[in-house]
């Protein structure tokens, strides 16, 4: 199976404190990866590493076939990203918000035009066209920021925590959206303070205190731990950190 | 049990939204109260006007025994209140944070102490810290602490398990029940749908309006469909057939299986066994209580 | 890369906060600098202790009246009154003429005729002095050609209170009123704003804080924090400036306790309509340091700038503030000397608390 993402003792530091302490994992392309664990376990701080936008104090990393010490610019330019804190432009329109991020992503202007209709169509806003980003409703607002984080169709995509604060619907609604993406090939790294939704990965890792203490399918850490849900497998972990 | 809380035909909009659509309701003293909601709800909205920040547009609420709007000093000396976000200062240390609004509340650490303790030993090891540097857990604790120190008659916590780790939620759901016993009212506002069962009674909202008020158990109850949970496989898939098929009412995702409802009067099991035969051969079913999340979006599509 | 631009230029059109200091801004700055650097001298008021009354120095007198630069306010009678009229403020220079003025200068080629000007004010104070040189030499001239005078009178000049024409005089009590502009109005507005940013201001107004306390909260350590910073100016400018302290300390001190509070009442108004510390800082900026500096006559003469900016500067407190520090630590002026200037500045101190009283929001909204 082809691998998109290749971690292997990764450590990062911040001064004495040990953010990431040695993580080894693999994700494999097309598959919908969970990347838990509780605030401060050190997830952010590795999936900046992993976009490309800090370096690891030492370890090997490899993105979409790229190395994180040689070609981190070329990292940022084949992955997707999506973030609940920042996606789209309030003041600009949709199709404005479309336009910049396939420029970005060097997308000639016949692809941005077909993606744009392709957009408008799917989501269903045709009478928000003219309108700026803020008067979307949040749901469509995730769902679009969604869409326009693989505008460029890249290897993978990492989600942070996309679905928070949106409604039951919304969520399960954007969670197809992940389904037909990781069904084109796309891998999806995704992190979510749902637990069920950890239920819908392929594969999840949960962080604590800075180490990976759980990597597996959702059906196999239920047995290996003994808990009926990933919930209870999460609290009874993240239970033992240390650090607070 | 008397009432702490009338809420008579509230609305309030902001320009065209209209954020809360004559919202009804009352609560009880000394009962746990949940508005639950996604974001965009109005659940935000409706405890600024209970806390008297907001004048609503039309109605009018009674807190405590006091008017939100002309009584609202009253209010404002008896009231607890957590915004979101946990707004506390961050460049002064968790015990400089409790004394300051001890003060603001005219008392002091000491005088009500007991009042807090359970909550404030869990932080007490780090009180010479800024509360800046603390984990989201641990402000939690400490916004909930200087909520508290005043001995209020009503509580009201805006989001407060919004970005804080499964386990820290729970620790808090389990401080708030603790002081339930002392006759405290609090309404607690959430867009967890499972935070709702851990209340006595939630008004359940989406877009402004309310959908159902109720105590979580008769809300699960009045689940209008036998529901099924479904499991195979490929549950991506199946949920995907099951949403094509005729018969089908509704089918979602929820973790490891679907939950499905059908209309009229078809038989699940006539069906499953015709899907077992095309492709999901190893599909099994069987029935489920429904939970909130459930109802909720069943009231949200109705 | 194109993207981008086109981007920020769509954001950059749309924010009317940014159009105002891209555009706004700038052009009401260079109206202001440019009127208002204006070092032609207008309108200096002026008075004349003739002692002669002869066709002589009532002729200078009349030229200098006759030009745009002068104007003749007042006729002295004796000596005495020379220290009182400056005091006043309004005069600017004082020409004395001896007695026998015309007779000497006829006759003898050379006569007493003194130029006093005040300067405190040093640049402008030369600028009065070359100019009343200049109109005083070309009448001498015009004699000497129709006459034959056989020399001119070289007029004695005195200036005033700065005989050395130390800039630091005028600059000393210009930064006293910025420096104390800047630390508790900006300073104060900041930190309410803060407040309202970070979402503390929500817990204390669902409290049994009264918006006033809150308000007395924030200002005290600003008030305590301001005298500090006077008095280290003060010390700096006696000790390395030799600025002269000719008044009255306790008057400086309660006049500079006076314009804290004014400012401070300032601070608090601009947060009461900001809502984060950003809006808070650049609105002192723009709307008080800047202004501030330019009109309240520090640096550049008001009476230089055209008629609307003369204007406008009556309505900046610091203006008056600097005219009664000038003439506390200059002329030795006492209160009945700057009653009115004082007067002015409890004024607007007493509007300042009116409007932020007014407008401070006990509701989020």
């Amino acid at each position: 199976m082809e691998t998109t993402v290749k971690v292997n003792n990764l450590v990062k530091k911040f001064g004495d404190f040990v953010a990431n302490d040695n993580l080894s994992f693999e994700v494999y392309a097309g598959e919908i990866f969970g990347f838990l664990g509780a605030n401060g376990a050190g997830k952010t701080t590795a999936i900046k590493i992993l976009c490309g936008l800090s370096k690891p104090t030492s370890g090997d990393v490899n993105v979409s076939g790229f190395n994180i010490y040689k070609d981190r610019e070329k990292i940022k330019r084949n992955i997707g990203y999506m973030s609940q804190r920042f996606s789209l432009y309030d003041d600009l329109t949709i199709a404005d918000n479309i336009k910049f991020y396939g420029g970005i992503y060097g997308l000639s202007r016949e692809k941005i035009k077909s993606k744009t209709d392709e957009y408008i169509e799917e989501l269903g806003l045709q009478e928000y066209v003219k309108r700026s980003i803020s008067d979307l409703p949040l749901g469509i607002k995730q769902k679009l920021a969604f869409l326009i984080a693989v505008i460029h169709e890249p290897k993978i995509v990492f989600l942070d925590e996309p679905t928070s604060g949106v409604d039951p619907i919304t969520r399960r609604q954007f969670w197809n959206m992940i389904y037909q993406q990781a069904d084109k090939g796309t891998t999806v790294f995704i992190t979510t303070h749902y637990m069920d939704e950890a239920e819908y990965c392929n594969r999840i890792s949960i962080m604590v205190d800075g180490k990976i203490e759980a990597l597996g399918t959702p059906k196999q850490l239920k047995e290996d731990f003994k808990t009926e849900t990933i919930e209870e497998l999460f609290v009874q972990l993240a239970r033992n950190a240390k650090n607070d | 049990m008397s009432t702490s809380i009338t809420i008579s035909n509230l609305s309030k909009s902001y320009e065209e939204t209209k954020a809360l659509d004559s919202i009804n309701l009352s609560i009880s003293e000394g009962e746990i109260f949940g508005f639950i909601g996604p974001d965009g709800a109005g659940k935000t909205t409706l405890i600024r006007i209970l806390t008297t920040l907001l004048l609503a547009d039309e109605g009018n609420a009674i807190v405590d025994g006091y008017d939100v709007v002309t009584d609202y000093k009253q209010i404002r000396n008896n009231v607890g209140y957590m915004p979101g976000q946990f707004s506390l200062y961050q460049d002064l240390t968790v015990e400089e944070n409790l004394t300051f609004f001890a003060g603001v509340f005219k008392t002091t650490i000491k005088e009500n102490y007991h009042l807090i303790k359970d909550i404030y030993q869990q932080i007490e090891p780090y009180k010479n810290r800024r509360a800046g540097k603390l984990s989201g857990g641990m402000k939690q604790k400490l916004a909930l602490s200087c909520a508290l120190i005043h001995k209020p008659k009503v509580l009201f916590l805006d989001e407060p398990t919004t970005g804080v780790d499964a386990v820290s939620r729970k620790e808090f759901w389990e401080m708030l029940n603790k002081l339930k016993q002392d006759g405290l009212t609090i309404v607690v506002s959430t867009p967890y749908m499972d935070e709702a069962a851990l209340c006595d009674r939630v008004a359940l909202i989406q877009k402004g309006k309310i959908l159902d008020i109720n105590s979580p158990e008769n809300i699960v109850k009045s689940f209008p469909f036998k529901l099924y949970g479904v499991h195979t496989k490929n549950i991506y898939h199946l949920n995907n057939h099951l949403n094509s098929l005729k018969e089908t009412h509704s089918a979602y995702l929820f973790g490891e299986s679907i939950h499905w409802t059908l209309k009229d009067n078809y038989s699940a099991n006539d069906i499953v066994k015709r899907i077992k035969e095309n492709e999901f051969n190893d599909v099994s079913i069987n029935t489920i209580e429904a939970n909130i999340e459930d109802c909720f979006m069943e009231l949200m599509t109705k | 890369m194109k993207e981008f631009i086109i981007k920020e230029f769509k954001q950059i059109f749309r924010d009317y906060r940014s159009m105002v200091i891209l555009f706004g801004i700038p052009i009401a700055q260079v109206m202001l600098f440019g009127f208002a650097l204006n070092m032609n001298l207008k309108n200096v008021h002026f008075a004349v202790l003739d002692k002669a009354k002869d066709d002589y120095s009532k002729n200078i007198i009349a030229k200098m009246n006759a030009s745009d630069y002068f104007i003749l306010d007042k006729y002295l009678e004796n000596e005495d009154q020379i220290e009182r009229i400056f005091e006043e403020g309004l005069i600017k220079e004082v020409i004395v003429f001896e007695s026998n003025f015309g007779k000497n200068l006829i006759k003898e080629g050379k006569a007493n005729l003194q130029i006093i000007a005040d300067a405190s004010d040093p640049n402008t104070a030369n600028m009065i002095v070359s100019y009343s040189q200049a109109i005083i030499d070309n009448y001498q001239r015009s004699l000497m050609s129709n006459n034959a005078m056989s020399g001119m009178a070289v007029p004695e000049v005195q200036f005033k209170y700065n005989k050395e024409l130390k800039s630091v005089y005028m600059f000393v009590p210009g930064v006293i009123t910025i420096i104390l502009m800047l630390v508790s109005a900006m300073m104060t507005s900041i930190s309410i704003a803060k407040e309202k940013e970070l979402g503390t201001m929500e817990i204390l107004l669902v409290s049994p804080i009264k918006p006033i306390q809150i308000i007395i909260g924030k200002v005290i350590p600003y008030v305590i924090l301001s005298l500090i910073n006077f008095i280290i100016i003060i010390i700096l400018s006696f000790l390395v400036f030799k600025m002269p302290m000719n008044g009255s300390m306790l008057l400086l001190v309660l006049e500079s306790l006076l314009y804290i509070i004014m400012s401070l009442a300032l601070g608090i108004f601009i947060s009461t309509v900001s809502n984060s510390q950003q809006t808070a800082m650049l609105l002192s900026m723009f709307a008080l340091l800047l202004p501030t500096i330019l009109l309240s006559g520090f640096i550049f003469p008001v009476e230089n700038m055209p008629t609307a900016l003369i204007y406008t500067s009556h309505i900046m407190p610091s203006k008056w503030f600097i005219i009664i520090i000038k003439g506390i630590m200059l002329k030795n002026a006492s209160f009945m000397d700057i009653w009115k200037e004082t007067a002015l500045v409890f004024m607007f101190t007493i509007a300042f608390i009116g409007l932020s009283i007014k407008k401070f929001k006990i509701r989020l909204e």
